[in-house]
């Protein structure tokens, strides 16, 4: 923080040129950047994780969820990466503890390609839920339950992989390319009525070496839209430069919290003392 | 203490059941007179659309009742707009329990960039009145998702700024009510709901 109370976040919209920010420079009156954990759901259980030693058990979902909340995480992720049918029960089952338990709110995925599979994740308790491969393949699914649940319900998860400037769609974890581009794609899953975007670069996922904010920016500038950033998270700058230059509305990460590379209430300190408002 | 959660076609009413359980209160969801009428604190929760869930409180007769009451009510989110005398979503005449008109929110020019609506995240509160808050909730952040606002106007409780300062919580006699989702705000949220049960 520089004298006057000039902080970074504010040197680069003056430096960029842009208005000024509606909360003036003071602290009060802006909505918070949202940091959010996410959690890979097997079976019920989590996928990653490591001890950590204020619970007893890591593979316990509402455990982890909990003390994240508790850490000051804004919202929770939470993707069931179960395949089978039975599996699918435990998940809407494992929601409906996440909902009891848990006092922040939280989004679910996986497997969801029907209204009753959206139906079943909201009467459990979900916020919101997020469609993936499913919107790919079944485009009007978006209008769907927008129109049947509200816009705030639905987010667009959108993954994608980027050469030579051109960003394709990709399903499967970033397996199988689609016809899709990636901001056409973000622009007519705005139109058809998703709440937010939650883009994953699947040339940073798994790097370390920041968020994909060039594609993140432009993204911004073209939605009206909340967006989340995901893949690429590695250290805390790398949140504040995908606040700043990404100009993302939430920064969401898996493994770095996992293994505790940083604690969530460092996190939310180092992104204060860079002038960037957060909870 | 008897709590009742009025119960209409609105969503979200789970949750605060959820966040009652967290403090360790039994409550019971209801669209039944009399188990509303005598109960010791009421909630009107919801998550929704103004014109239809009014239409649905109007065909169950709750709209004249809810007006009527006298223990400490409480309204959350759409509840507080339903408890405004007008909605701009789709023209709706709602039950005047404060006098104020819910509008929608409307970017300014140029400012497009960070005035994406619906107000979707945690903003903090300031002015805070009435008894469902206290002087370490000041500056807090709590949880909004929402597209329409009651303006500042004499009822105000709380402020809030997003494009425009607005009503963040309502006041009137026994009547309370929050445009933010207490029972999603973490601890900040529990303490306001226990506040409001102390009343």
């Amino acid at each position: 923080m520089k004298e006057q109370g000039l902080s970074e976040y504010h040197q680069y919209y003056f430096k960029n040129k842009l208005p000024p920010l509606w909360g003036g420079l003071g602290r009060g009156f802006m909505l918070a950047k949202r940091i959010i954990p996410c959690l890979d759901i097997k079976d019920g259980q989590t996928v990653k994780g490591i001890n950590f030693i204020n619970i007893q058990n890591v593979g316990d979902p509402v455990e982890l969820g909990a003390l994240y909340a508790e850490q000051g995480a804004d919202e929770l992720v939470f993707l069931d990466i179960t395949a089978t049918h039975e599996g699918r029960k435990t998940f809407v089952e494992l929601v409906r503890r996440i909902a009891r338990e848990i006092n922040i709110p939280f989004t679910v995925g996986g497997g969801i390609s029907e209204l009753k599979d959206a139906d079943a994740l909201l009467s459990a308790g979900a916020d919101k839920i997020s469609i993936n491969s499913s919107a790919v393949r079944n485009p009007k699914l978006i209008d769907d339950l927008a129109k049947n649940f509200g816009s705030q319900f639905v987010v667009l998860a959108i993954d994608a992989r980027g050469e030579n400037d051109y960003w394709t769609v990709t399903v499967n974890g970033g397996r199988i390319p689609t016809d899709k581009e990636l901001f056409s794609w973000a622009e007519e899953g705005e139109s058809r009525g998703a709440g937010e975007i939650l883009f994953t670069s699947m040339n940073h996922d798994g790097t370390k070496n920041g968020f994909a904010n060039k594609e993140l920016a432009k993204m911004a500038d073209m939605l009206r839209i909340p967006i989340i950033a995901s893949g690429g998270a590695g250290n805390m700058d790398h949140f504040v430069d995908v606040f700043t230059e990404g100009k993302a509305d939430a920064g969401l990460a898996a493994s770095i919290f996992h293994y505790k590379e940083i604690a969530i209430p460092d996190l939310k300190n180092y992104l204060r003392g860079k002038g960037i408002v957060v909870r | 203490m008897k709590i009742v959660i009025i119960k209409y076609n609105a969503g979200n009413i789970e949750s605060v059941n959820n966040a009652l359980q967290r403090l360790g209160v039994k409550a019971e969801i209801t669209g039944d007179h009399e188990k509303i009428k005598t109960a010791d604190k009421v909630i009107f929760p919801g998550v929704g659309e103004a014109s239809t869930t009014m239409a649905y409180l109007k065909k169950e007769g709750l709209d004249s009742l809810i007006p009527e009451l006298k223990q400490p009510v409480l309204g959350i989110c759409l509840g507080l707009q339903l408890m405004c005398s007008y909605s701009e979503e789709n023209d709706t005449t709602c039950l005047g329990i404060f006098d104020e008109q819910v509008k929608r929110f409307v970017p300014e020019p140029g400012m497009e960039f960070v005035t994406k609506v619906p107000h979707m995240g945690w903003n903090n509160i300031t002015n805070l009145k009435s008894e469902i808050f206290d002087s370490s909730l000041e500056q807090q952040f709590v949880y909004f998702v929402h597209s329409y606002y009651a303006a500042v106007g004499e009822h105000t409780a709380a402020v809030c700024k997003y494009i425009n300062p607005f009503s963040a919580a309502l006041h009137r006699d026994n009547f309370y009510a929050t445009q933010f989702h207490p029972e999603k705000s973490g601890t900040v949220g529990a303490r306001i709901l226990e506040n409001f049960l102390k009343i």
